[in-house]
Order: structure tokens, then sequence, then C-alpha cells
């Protein structure tokens, strides 16, 4: 298996994250199309640090990873708090910003 | 040389310091009437100073740098100390002493703010005329020139409540502008010609002829317009009669004795240049001699005493101006001194009367000389200074101007000026008899003015008197051109008296059927409606500069603030449609970014 092969898969994760963050309509469905999109992207630094033999990308994708967890900490926790104000999660009438 | 410059220096001082006193103290302004004592405190030690410089006969120029150039100043500043300045020195600051007395009883009535403003411009005045006169260069007496002009504003709008009087100080400056522009244009022409403002070095240099200045004719002309503007000449002399709309003391000092006769000065002071142009000075003599018949002939048809008196300054400035350019420099500068004396007087007599009756209409005057003796006699003395009767100052003066034309061989100027001599002797025996000893009972009931009105009134006729009779000892009574001159004048003005006395006082001629006889009916009607020429410049002015105004005030509106109301409204616009891009959904701006980077990538594969 050649790096393309990974790098497709990775496309392919990414593409279906973005596909979930763009049409879920529940914040939690957001939320796990934003966790694919980074997991995507840590394919992407793994499969480089790989085949270019460069430990770099392995510990970006550490990084990333802590990184994802905190994000997920915090954006769960900001869902939980609109839903007891709002009492909703759906991201249709969460527009208190429209112009 | 220190010592010489100091007095004058110190003379040109003091007017300056109780302005800038008064100016910037502003209690001490606001009490009124203590800031006139500080006013005429200075000016009356400014006279003393003047009278020992003039006593003395001082002469200097001291100059210092002022605009700082390359090769030496550009334009400097000093005084300029000879027998011209001295005289006007005193002059000026003798007449503005007695004003400045005068208006104290005369403006008793007005609050005293309003006072202490008075007193201020007056110092102000003071200082500027007394700069203009011992200015040793043209830009030097410029600047004092337009600061004149200022003071003259602002005292002919000292009732600026009053629209008449606001609107006459506005047209006396907007009318003296049209001169000083000309002046302004001339002197840098000057300037540009022999890189110097300075009267000395161009005189000396005139005096060699070694001043051949291409069109210096244009120049010269250009010049003597400032004068034009400034001592209300033909056409110019309309601003005159309005600024009557100040106050009487003003009208006196400024507008009759020291401030119009800037004009007659500067040709007089400038008379080396303006003698190597023949042609301007013939073309200064005519119209000096036009412009007295034609104000004498509008004063003839006046009913406002002070309106009357006005002409008559215009009259009288174009004697003095008709003498500078018959080549007759000081007898127009006598005809300036003794004018500033009697004019000063007739016009505090004219302010004595007005104060006393409420009116300025002289056929609603009458029997006044019974209800106040002494104001009528001093008024009398005046009349006859300025009507020519011997041995009065005038008398001498206008002696000398009409010798002076007659000998520079200007046969038109000189008939206008013999014919003016009647029209002036009829038009103050006019303002005499009906004010003085008409019939009619004037209205309230008169009385003389307190001392401090009276004072300078006596004073100033008894100066016209003693002048006369030193002109009259120093010259032996001698006449100055041929020996018909002197009878014949005489006999002018006994018979302008004569006519006005059989028309008004002894009421055998009616002046109406006078008056409505061919020519005469003409004359009068046009003059009436003062030949016309106030509602030319009234056209002219709406015509040009309310036109370029309106035309100003449309670029204004459509085009300045067009801009601004066309960028403002579709700034608006355009914000509230960009509005509706912001749905507040993350989504939709994930959208955005997720097509952006998609684009992004589009246009790196194909155009990078």
């Amino acid at each position: 298996m050649g790096l393309n092969a990974y790098l497709t898969l990775a496309a392919l994760v990414f593409a279906i994250g973005l596909f979930g963050v763009l049409t879920r309509r529940n914040a939690i469905g957001i939320l796990l199309g934003i966790e694919l999109m980074l997991n995507a992207v840590n394919i992407n630094l793994v499969a480089f640090a790989r085949f270019h033999g460069d430990l770099a990308g392995l510990i970006f994708a550490l990084f990333t990873i802590a990184i994802t967890v905190a994000e997920v900490a915090v954006g769960l926790a900001i869902v939980i708090v609109i839903f007891r104000v709002r009492r909703t999660v759906e991201a249709d009438r969460l527009d208190l910003l429209r112009g | 040389m220190r010592v010489i410059v100091w007095l004058p220096l110190l003379v040109l001082a003091l007017p300056f310091a109780a302005f800038v006193l008064l100016a910037v103290v502003a209690p001490l302004r606001r009490a009124g009437r203590l800031a006139g004592g500080v006013s005429i405190a200075a000016i009356a030690a400014a006279l003393a100073g003047a009278l020992v410089v003039w006593s003395e006969g001082f002469r200097s120029d001291a100059t210092w740098a002022w605009i700082p150039a390359d090769d030496g100043p550009m334009a400097t500043v000093g005084l300029l100390v000879d027998p011209l300045a001295n005289a006007m020195l005193v002059l000026v600051t003798l007449v503005s002493l007695l004003v400045q007395v005068y208006s104290l009883a005369y403006l008793h009535d007005e609050r005293a703010p309003a006072l202490g403003r008075y007193y201020t411009y007056q110092s102000l005045f003071a200082f500027s005329m007394l700069g203009l006169v011992l200015s040793p260069s043209f830009i030097q007496m410029f600047v004092f020139w337009e600061l004149v002009g200022l003071c003259s504003y602002l005292l002919i709008g000292y009732w600026y409540e009053r629209p008449s009087a606001a609107r006459a100080a506005v047209k006396a400056f907007w009318i003296t502008k049209v001169g000083d522009l000309g002046f302004v244009i001339g002197i840098v022409m000057l300037w540009a010609a022999t890189g110097t403002f300075e009267f000395e070095p161009l005189f000396a240099k005139a005096q060699e002829h070694a001043l051949a200045i291409e069109g210096l004719g244009t120049i010269m002309v250009l010049i003597y317009l400032g004068a034009v503007g400034k001592s209300a000449q033909f056409p110019l002399h309309v601003w005159l009669p309005d600024a009557m709309e100040g106050p009487t003391p003003v009208s006196a000092l400024i507008h009759a004795a020291t401030m119009v006769t800037a004009g007659v000065f500067l040709v007089t002071r400038a008379q080396p240049l303006f003698a190597l142009v023949p042609d301007v000075l013939t073309l200064i003599g005519w119209v000096g001699a036009f412009t007295a018949l034609l104000a004498a002939s509008l004063a003839c048809v006046e009913d406002d005493i002070k309106r009357v008196l006005a002409y008559s300054t215009v009259s009288q400035l174009g004697y003095m101006m008709a003498a500078a350019g018959a080549g007759a420099p000081d007898a127009s500068f006598l005809h300036l001194l003794t004018h500033g004396l009697f004019k000063a007087l007739l016009f505090l007599g004219a302010g004595a009367v007005i104060h006393a009756v409420g009116t300025n209409d002289i056929f609603r005057m009458g029997g006044l000389f019974r209800a106040m003796p002494q104001t009528g006699v001093v008024f009398v003395v005046g009349a006859c200074a300025l009507a020519g009767l011997p041995p009065l100052a005038g008398f001498f003066s206008k002696e000398a101007i009409l010798a002076g034309v007659w000998a520079a061989g200007m046969t038109g100027p000189f008939v206008m000026l013999a014919l003016t001599v009647l029209l002036t002797a009829f038009y103050m025996a006019r303002v005499v008899f009906l004010a003085f000893f008409g019939r009619a009972p004037a209205a309230g009931h008169p009385h003389e003015p307190p001392w401090a009105m009276r004072g300078p009134l006596w004073l100033l006729a008894g100066l016209t008197v003693l002048v006369g009779l030193r002109l009259a000892l120093a010259e032996g009574g001698e006449p100055h051109g041929p020996g018909w001159l002197a009878p014949a004048s005489v006999a002018a003005a006994a018979a302008g008296i004569a006519l006005a006395w059989a028309m008004y006082q002894r009421g055998s001629v009616d002046p109406a059927r006078v008056g409505a006889t061919f020519p005469l009916s003409a004359l009068g009607f046009m003059a009436r409606r003062r030949y016309g020429l106030d509602a030319l410049y009234g056209g002219l002015y709406r015509g040009f500069i309310l036109g370029l105004s309106r035309l100003i005030g449309w670029i204004d509106r459509y085009l300045v603030d067009g801009v601004l109301n066309f960028g403002s409204a579709w700034t608006f616009r355009g914000g509230d449609r960009l509005r509706r891009i912001q749905s507040g959904q993350p989504q939709d701006y994930v959208y955005g970014v997720a097509f952006g980077v998609l684009l992004l990538l589009i246009w790196a594969q194909w155009w990078g």
C-alpha cells in the first residue's frame, strides 16, 4: 500500500466529516463531523511521517489528539449549556448572531 | 537718531497700548466710562507728544528689518517723520482727543460694555491712523490702510442691531476694498519693477530720473485707485453718505477729518512718483474736480443734516485731489488740515443738534439758534469756513487750490471747482437757515449740550478762526493766484449764501418753483436718485456677487454635499444588503469556508 492510498482514505474521511458538519441539524452531530475531519488530518500526518521517515508528523498527531479532546470537552459543555438555556440543540434555531 | 525716533514711536505706541489694555482686560472694557478715560488719557498724552514733535520739527527716517530675504530684508517697518507726517500727527491726535471727549457726553445713554467697545475701537483707530501717517514704505502704509478700513467698518456698524447700520458698514467695507485691490496690485507691481517698497529710495530715484519703469502709468493709476476708494472719489464715493449710520462723533473723526483724507495723504506723500506721470495727474485733477461738483449738487437736495455734511466732505476731498492733480500738493495738504478742523467742527455741531432735536431732517428743525446759541455760533463759524469766507481757515486753503488749478492751466476742472464754490456756500447756508433760523419750530425742547460736547466745539471753532488769521498774517493776505481770483470766489460764495437766504429765509423765491424750472428739475430729479449710481452698484452687487454666491451655494449643496450624501446613502443601502449574508448560523459560514477553499484549490490548479 502506497502513500496515495492513505491520502485517499484521509480525503474520504475529511469529506464525510465536512458533509456531516454541513448537513447535520443537531449540534452534537456537527461536533462528530468535526471529529472526523480532525482525524482525517491525523491520518495524513501519520502517513507522511511514516513514508518520509520524519517523526515531526507523529508528534503533531499527538498534539492534534490532545487538542481534539479538549475541543470536544469544551464543545459538549457549550452544547449542554445551550440546551439548558434554549431547550434545544437544533443548529437552525440557534441564530442569535443573525445580522 | 534714536532719541528723535523715540518720541514719535511713543505717540504711536500710546493708543496701541490703550487698545491692547481695553481689548485684553475685559472688566476694564466693560466698565464703559473708565475705558473711555483710559483711551482719552492715552490719546491726550499722544497729542502732547505730537505737539512736541511738530513744534520741534523733527525729521527722521528709521527702519527695521521685517520680512527677511537672502540679500537684505525684503520689507521693512519704521517711522518716517517729516513736516507732512508731523502736521498729520497733530491733526489726528487733536481731533481724536476732542472726539473722544465729546463721545463721553454724546454716547452717555449707551450701555457700559458697548461704550467700552466704542473706546476700544477708537484707540485702535487712533493707532492705525498714526501708523499710516508715519509709514516709511508702501507696504507698511497698506497694512495700516487696511486697519483704518477695519476700524471704519467696526465703527460704522457700532449700532449693529440696526440693519441699516450693518448694511452701511458692509457697503463701506466692500466699496473701499475695490479700491484697495488696485492699491495692493500697484504696490506689488512697483516692487516687482524696483525691488523696494520704501519711499525714500523710490523718491531719490524719481528725482534723479532714474525710475524709468515700463508701465509706471498703470502702476500709479492702480495706487491712485486705493485713494479713490478711501477718499470717496467718483465713482467710488457712494459709501461715504451711508457711513453716516455710525455715531456722529465717528463721522466727525473718521469720515471727515482723518481716515478719508488718507487717500489725499497718499497722493501727497507719493507726489514725486505721480509727478513722473503727468497724464495720471491730469486724471486725478479731473476726477477730483468732477467729484467736487457732483457731490456738491447732491448735497443741495439732501434733507439729512449728516448726509449734507457727508456729501460736502466728498466734495472737499475732490478739491484736495484736484489740487494734488494740478501739481499743487501743498495747497491740497493745507486744505486737508483746515478741512479736518472745520469739518470735524461741523459734524460735532450737527451731533449736538441731533442730540438736542432727535432727528436728522433739517426740515423738522428750525429756530435752533435761540435755543442753543453757542452751538449755533460755532456751527455758523464752521459753515462760513467751509463756504470759503475770509478770514476763516477754509478761505485760504480753497484759494490756494483754485490758484493752483488755474496755474496748472486746467480750465475744465477750474470751472467745475468755481461752480462748486457757489454750490458749497448755497447748501451750507441752506442748512444753517433751515436748522438755526427757520420759522418752523423744532421738535421737542432743544437745549445746549453739556460741556464735554461744547468744549471741543469751541476749541475747534477757535482753531478754525486762529488758523485762518495765522494764514492771513503769514501771507499778508495776498492771494496766490491772479488778482481777480479771491474777490471772484468770495463773490461766488456770497451769491450762494444770498440765494439760500432768499429761498429758505426770506421766502421771496420759492424753492419748489426754482426746482421745477427745466434744467434744474431734471438735475434735481437725477440728484435725488443720486444719479443712479447707488442703484447701479446695487444691481451689480446683486447681479454679480449674489449670483456668484448662489452658484457657489448650489455647488456646495449639490456637488460637495451631493457626493457625500450619495456616498453615505449607498453605504447605508449596501450595508443593508450585505447584512443578509450574516445569517447567524455557523453552518452557513462553514459552507462559505468550504467553497472558498474549493475555489482556491481550483484556482491553484488551473492558474497557479
